[in-house]
């Protein structure tokens, strides 16, 4: 135990000098002009892709289904604006590799024109199914970054009877602010989404934390929050990654969740700000999810804010509007702590990006990795109580059973361990490979087992089928036998027959 | 700006790092260790720096010699600073005046078989400062245990000629140190209360027999808290290495005080303060979880109480880290941090009794 964790309670973590989120995150929400281009992808989820249903040459209208879910985990896609369908097929995905995604293409048509929504003035006679059904028909997916679709989430917790919801409003990624700002610009948005998310679940009381760096949040949310009782908004401390589902949890109940479950698991549903805005909207003004808030942040960016804005539109329009001062060594979508580096600026936003990061040379430091010291600093900092250094010994040794055994699967990626290395050690990045080198060689062997059964049930079929064949051969030999028995007894008995006449 | 144009380097996340690197660590070690460096050689003269001077300059040389010969890069691992503490660490363990070839074979020592030998930072096992000191001290025994006493520093020009032997040190000047007075006292009779050790009343000047890290030990725990204060160390190790070293001590002072040396000797003499704050806190030596840090601090400070007390040295804070050290990876492989969402076991925790 240090000093910190007798003073707040969390030992865990980092907490950078400079979050950055400042000016940024009190310049006034701008509303982004619509582009001459969107690329909707079919993928802005954890599932199966969206399948489309409009065809290329199509009009489109803002709010308009174009592509529908498929399967039980999945989530639809809505035309953020009007336009005419230009193209259905790849495009860059907001990912380091670059590879291609399937994506409906809209050329705009700068009109806006909408489809009706179907409101309703109480959302709370509604069921908890017919709500579960409208968030589902919008295409809500937590907008935290995790994008699980909210309408099998919010069944997940029925399920489990969950008791209360935790909001998270934590936003503990440097440089974002896109829940700081729809706390403070929307505050009864997001609290009205809480308490229709309660009665959709059926939690009987809900937490919001919020980092205590968002003061002007906290006052909005207190303020929304007041003829609520059953909503408690809890300030918590400013420590990265207090917005991880399982350290707010354990901050907010001081229960911990399972290795390996769910928070439904203890009763627990933990949804983001942001989400319950848009469960707001699409509740109670059926409105779906087609546009979100974005912050454009960084120290290459000329106006660095939050951005109100289309779903699908590119990265380089979305930076066009912020401007630009100088050219950005890296483009990150989402924080600077998780976010993926983008290999150029013609990708998509999805729902889950609540932000886009033109860093500057100085911002990233580039330093080649040198030897672990073995300091510790990674042992400190990781929320999960793992060893890095340790995990990292083992997997550099090529021993990925033992880093499996210390717990690699309880790994957040959260970044802490690379962040305070000194010596700049590339952690994030051995442990990915190696989750994705145990989760081949596990396929691997279900394969290998599989082509064991496949053998082994060709073998037996083989020998079955020998054994039949000897068997077959054995009948129709005594058959034969019985035949030719039967042929001689009647051969005897003609004569004597005969004789017998 | 025309954002076709950007070209762009993708990498893992984190796209931000904290401002630490190995050198850095390394300065901050440094800056802790000079008011107490300093005021030392204000103590006892030229020589003294004269031979901190050597003692690096040989570390480096051996470093380098080894990075060279593994066809490693020397200047960018040279400049990490690691070697330099170590022969600066070592500088201070030893007595002053003591003569050139000591640093040279020491400085040597440390770095080629205590640190590179086992491949370089990060991978050794001994505490490299520490084992090179061992190493003297088993093999020349008479130079390392000739102490002077911090009166009248010689220029810096006749300083150079005592390091390198050119200039005899005479003989009223040198005594033995407090523990090994206390030593010799004892294994000749002489119990504790009827000897007269040599700045046995405390000296705030520290101008007492020792080397370099004994006499100014205020200024080296100053400098320990400087570390603390900067996060460089954490308290586990020195305030537990203090404890274990200082419990026994007051209760084998209360119990015999003819037999046993007291509390604040035991922490102010030798090297308990050099070691509780530079030595035992070393990153690459000793364990990486808090609780394995508590356990290896308490053994350091025990063990150096039990060399002391029933050992044949009178000094034993470096055998107590050496053996401190070897336990490490034991400790750390016994020793981890309970993983969130699951027991000390490593199970993941039961949902009994969770559920509303």
């Amino acid at each position: 135990m240090g000093i910190r964790e007798l003073l707040t309670g969390v030992g865990w973590g980092v907490h950078p000098h400079d979050d950055h989120k400042r000016p940024a995150a009190d310049v006034p929400l701008r509303v982004m002009p619509t582009p001459a281009k969107l690329c909707i992808p079919l993928l802005q989820h954890v599932g199966a892709p969206a399948k489309p249903l409009v065809a290329v040459g199509d009009r489109v209208l803002r709010g308009q289904l174009i592509a529908a879910a498929q399967g039980n985990v999945s989530a639809p896609v809505h035309a953020p604006t009007s336009g005419r369908v230009a193209a259905i097929g790849e495009v860059t995905a907001p990912h380091p590799s670059g590879l291609p995604f399937a994506a409906i293409t809209i050329e705009t048509d700068g009109l806006d024109e909408s489809v009706s929504f179907k409101t309703v003035e109480d959302p709370f006679s509604l069921t908890p199914d017919e709500i579960s059904q409208r968030i589902a028909e919008a295409g809500i997916v937590g907008l935290g970054g995790a994008t699980f679709p909210s309408a099998p989430k919010a069944q997940l917790g029925r399920k489990h009877s969950v008791h209360t919801l935790i909001i998270n409003g934590g936003e503990c990624e440097p440089y974002l602010s896109s829940d700081d700002s729809i706390m403070r610009e929307r505050a009864d948005d997001v609290i009205d989404g809480v308490r229709i998310l309660m009665h959709a679940v059926g939690a009987s009381k809900a937490k919001v934390g919020i980092e205590d760096n968002k003061p002007e949040a906290i006052a909005a949310m207190r303020k929304a929050a007041q003829d609520f009782a059953q909503i408690e908004i809890c300030p918590v401390p400013a420590r990265y990654p207090m917005g991880s589902d399982r350290q707010l949890v354990q901050v907010l109940t001081g229960k911990e969740v399972p290795s390996g479950a769910r928070t439904a698991t203890i009763g627990l549903l933990v949804n983001n700000v942001s989400t319950c805005a848009a469960i707001h909207h699409a509740v109670r003004h059926g409105e779906p999810l087609y546009r979100r808030i974005v912050t454009v942040n960084g120290g290459a960016v000329a106006q660095p804010g939050n951005v109100l804005a289309p779903i699908g539109v590119l990265v380089e329009d979305l930076l066009a509007f912020a401007g630009l001062k100088s050219e950005p060594a890296r483009l990150v979508m989402g924080g600077p702590m998780m976010g993926v580096a983008l290999p150029h600026a013609q990708v998509p936003t999805v729902k889950g990006c609540g932000g886009i990061l033109a860093l500057t040379a100085e911002e990233i430091t580039v330093v080649p990795p040198s030897p672990c010291i073995r300091c510790g600093s990674c042992v400190k900092a990781c929320p999960m109580g793992l060893v890095p250094l340790e995990l990292s010994a083992q997997i550099h040794a090529g021993d990925y059973d033992t880093a499996d055994a210390m717990g690699l699967d309880d790994c957040l990626a959260c970044g802490c361990c690379a962040y305070v290395c000194p010596s700049q050690m590339p952690l994030v990045q051995t442990f990915s490979h190696a989750k994705g080198e145990i989760w081949r060689r596990a396929q691997q062997k279900k394969r290998s087992e599989f082509t064991k059964q496949l053998a082994q049930a060709r073998q037996e079929r083989l020998e079955r089928e020998a054994r039949e064949r000897v068997e077959a051969a054995a009948r129709r030999k005594a058959q034969r036998a019985a035949q030719q028995a039967a042929a001689a007894a009647a051969d005897n008995n003609t004569p004597s027959e005969g004789a017998g006449a | 700006m025309n954002t076709q144009a950007i070209s762009l380097q993708t990498m893992a996340s984190p796209h931000a790092r904290a401002a630490n690197s190995v050198s850095v660590v390394m300065l901050k070690v440094m800056a802790a260790l000079v008011p107490a460096t300093a005021y030392a050689f204000y103590l006892f003269g030229s020589p003294a720096f004269w031979l901190w001077a050597i003692t690096i300059a040989a570390s480096m040389a051996g470093e380098a010699a080894c990075l060279r010969l593994a066809g490693k890069p020397v200047k960018a691992v040279l400049y990490d600073g690691s070697a330099i503490l170590t022969g600066w660490l070592l500088a201070v363990s030893l007595p002053p005046w003591a003569p050139w070839w000591i640093g040279v074979v020491g400085g040597l020592f440390a770095t080629t078989l205590g640190k590179q030998a086992f491949g370089g930072i990060g991978n050794n096992l001994f505490n490299p400062a520490m084992i090179a000191r061992i190493m003297l001290l088993v093999s020349f025994p008479v130079q390392m245990t000739h102490w002077v006493v911090p009166a009248g520093a010689p220029s810096l020009f006749d300083g150079l000629r005592i390091t390198l032997g050119q200039m005899p040190v005479p003989d009223a000047m040198t005594s033995a140190s407090l523990l090994g007075w206390a030593k010799t006292d004892m294994a000749r009779g002489i119990d504790l209360l009827h000897t007269h050790l040599p700045g046995h009343v405390f000296d705030w000047n520290g101008a007492r027999v020792g080397s370099l890290g004994e006499t100014s030990v205020w200024l080296i725990a100053l400098g320990g808290v400087a570390l603390l204060y900067m996060r460089v160390i954490s308290w586990h190790i020195p305030v537990t290495m203090l404890i274990g070293l200082a419990v026994p001590a007051a209760l084998g002072h209360a119990a015999d005080p003819a037999r046993f040396m007291d509390m604040s000797t035991h922490l102010l003499s030798g090297g308990a303060m050099l070691g509780a704050f530079f030595i035992a806190t070393d990153y690459v030596t000793s364990p990486s979880s808090r609780a394995g840090q508590i356990i290896f601090g308490l053994g350091c400070g025990l063990l150096t109480w039990v060399i002391r007390t029933y050992g044949g040295y009178p000094e034993g804070v470096a055998f107590a880290v050496l053996l401190m050290n070897a336990l490490t990876p034991a400790i750390d492989r016994l020793i981890k941090p309970r993983v969130y969402g699951r027991t000390m076991g490593g199970k993941p925790i039961s949902l009994k009794g969770e559920t509303k």
